[in-house]
């Protein structure tokens, strides 16, 4: 099993990322999990999200406590202490920078995405939308999923021709444009 | 099996749930928006807005109406659909006593979450407990599919002309209201089928104008004793009525949940943890990792709440060493959690056993894997004759 755990804040889709990355993995044959975790709904608060997918019927209830890849969505919550908490080993990092390269931030994570998903999102939708712009970035950076099956998702979240075609623009440039580093 | 294949596709439990009730085809619908609930009521009302639901909703200002229109559709004989929440089915408290008694065969969501007193916007099954002498049957489900399932088949429950009582169906808020899982939607077509034997039944009483029948009209001495008893022995039919229906959902859908409890690798285990609802499937987890190391522990997932499976548990707990219940509330008056100290009341049929308490899971804190395992520690040193503390609340720990 695999577990990715989204940090992001109310407002800049992490819930729906994390549902419209399970739905690519179930195109991918797999079973899959997702769900967030707040209390009130508040805009701009922080929030968590998270994504399990198997080769088997996934059976555990609970948050995520050891990931094998954090995606953060809003780069102003670098700052929080728990961010790395219960990182297995040889984990992945996706962040959402205009950076181009970036120092390791903690041992466990050995593979690293960097991709400008704020920008693109600007340029390809209009809004700082993030999310579909990073599940292209992490199909690539990861290899657990094909660009295809993060597109073929996008459908059922995103009615209407042109927002649809918005933002699957925005996830093919996240899979050609993001920086992968080895640590 | 006869059943087609249905679409799968992830979704959202509240949205399962709201899916599976329109393909039930209820009549009459009332829901009152709560967190972590909303998404059932806005979804159904949606669908009767598109046109996809042939029903008549009832935009109510509070549960406690939508409980009434529930009641009063259904005594006039239609089916009915309600779902809530926490402050919301507080807020209905006279209402549903007035469901149950009137044997109004309502169907209603109960998204588990915390109580007032403190205001916790957050997963826990106090709402439940507080209703659990309220005359209904109590369902608790651990996954969407079994939201999916289990909901078309509280259908065939409540309205089944031998029970006529109101049925909540609760899961878990937040673990399972916003959890996106994939879940099979089954064909219409296959949900009025397995829903058919209803129309084939004596028509229940029901209150028709012009007609001298009556309803929930008071009950005096005896009249009161009569519907009563009555109400206290449909109660105990529904038992066997929910294993009975299990069986046949599982023969025309291909998926069983054992009824009223389902017991998971029980034949052979020496000791047994009891829990219900989303832990129950972190619980699997850890058991067959404990099976790993060597214990041999089992699970029973309590599912059917009330009426209180006393049969079933008795002989899937029988001859065991030592259990131990984990409870997602909390029982006022009791040292124990509310499940636990049910047990309790028919520990003498199981055997002089170690009976431990875990309090854990409140207010969107985790039933963790690492907790659940040691509880499988302790119940398992309590089997072997070593000291153990009767209560645990895990996260005071």
């Amino acid at each position: 099993m695999k577990e990715i755990r989204f940090h992001g804040r109310g407002g800049q889709g992490a819930v729906m990322a994390a549902k419209m990355l399970a739905s690519a993995l179930l195109v991918e044959g797999k079973h899959v999990a997702s769900f967030p975790m707040y209390g009130f709904e508040r805009r701009g608060a922080p929030v968590v999200a998270f994504t399990r997918f198997d080769d088997k019927p996934i059976r555990e209830k609970t948050q995520v406590y050891n990931p094998d890849c954090i995606i953060v969505i809003d780069p102003g919550l670098l700052t929080l202490p728990t961010l790395f908490t219960g990182l297995k080993p040889n984990s992945i990092f996706i962040l959402n920078t205009a950076k181009k390269e970036y120092i390791q931030p903690n041992p466990a994570l050995k593979t690293c995405g960097l991709v400008n998903a704020t920008g693109i999102a600007v340029q390809e939708i209009g809004r700082d939308i993030p999310n579909t712009c990073l599940l292209g970035a992490f199909a690539a950076a990861t290899g657990w999923l094909s660009l295809d099956a993060v597109l073929k998702s996008l459908p059922e979240y995103l009615s209407g021709a042109d927002i649809l075609q918005k933002n699957i623009k925005s996830a093919e440039r996240g899979y050609k444009e993001v920086e992968v580093i080895k640590w | 099996m006869k059943a087609k294949k249905g679409k799968i596709s992830v979704m959202m439990g509240n949205v399962v749930a709201a899916n599976v009730a329109r393909l039930c085809r209820p009549e009459v619908v009332a829901c009152y928006p709560i967190t972590p609930q909303s998404e059932v009521a806005e979804t159904m009302s949606g669908f009767v807005a598109d046109g996809s639901l042939d029903a008549e909703i009832v935009e109510v200002e509070g549960e406690n109406s939508a409980m009434n229109v529930c009641l009063a559709a259904s005594v006039a004989g239609a089916r009915t659909f309600t779902a809530t929440s926490s402050y919301g089915l507080v807020y209905m408290y006279d209402a549903i006593m007035q469901a149950s008694g009137y044997r109004a065969p309502v169907v209603m969501i109960n998204v588990n979450r915390e109580t007032p007193g403190i205001h916790a916007v957050s997963s826990g099954q106090q709402d439940m407990i507080a209703t659990r002498d309220a005359g209904w049957v109590q369902i608790i489900v651990e996954n969407n599919q079994e939201i999916a399932d289990q909901l078309i088949m509280c259908y065939r429950l409540a309205e089944d002309y031998d029970i006529q009582l109101p049925v909540m169906l609760n899961y878990d808020g937040y673990y399972l209201s916003y959890l996106n899982e994939e879940v099979e939607i089954p064909e219409q077509s296959d949900v009025d089928a397995f829903l058919a034997p209803l129309k084939n039944q004596p028509q229940r009483p029901r209150i028709i104008p012009g007609a001298a029948t009556g309803c929930g009209t008071h009950g005096m001495e005896m009249g009161y004793v009569e519907a009563r008893y009555k109400h206290w022995a449909a109660m105990d039919r529904a038992k066997k009525k929910v294993d009975e229906i299990d069986q046949q959902f599982a023969d025309y859908f291909g998926r069983s949940y054992g009824g009223q409890i389902e017991e998971y690798r029980m034949n052979d285990a020496e000791i047994a943890i009891l829990a219900s609802g989303s832990a129950a499937g972190t619980a699997k987890t850890v058991v067959d990792t404990k099976r790993e190391e060597g214990i041999k522990v089992g699970l029973v997932k309590q599912r059917l709440f009330r009426p209180f499976p006393e049969e079933r548990l008795i002989a899937a707990l029988k001859g065991k060493k030592a259990v131990g219940v984990i409870d997602r509330s909390v029982g006022f008056g009791w040292k124990y959690g509310p499940m636990c100290t049910e047990l309790k009341a028919i520990a003498p049929s199981i055997g002089n056993v170690p009976i431990l308490s875990y309090i854990d899971g409140l207010a969107n804190l985790d039933i963790t894997i690492p907790h659940i395992g040691r509880v499988v520690d302790e119940v398992n040193a309590a089997a072997k004759g070593n000291a153990y503390q009767a209560v645990t609340w895990i996260p005071m720990e």
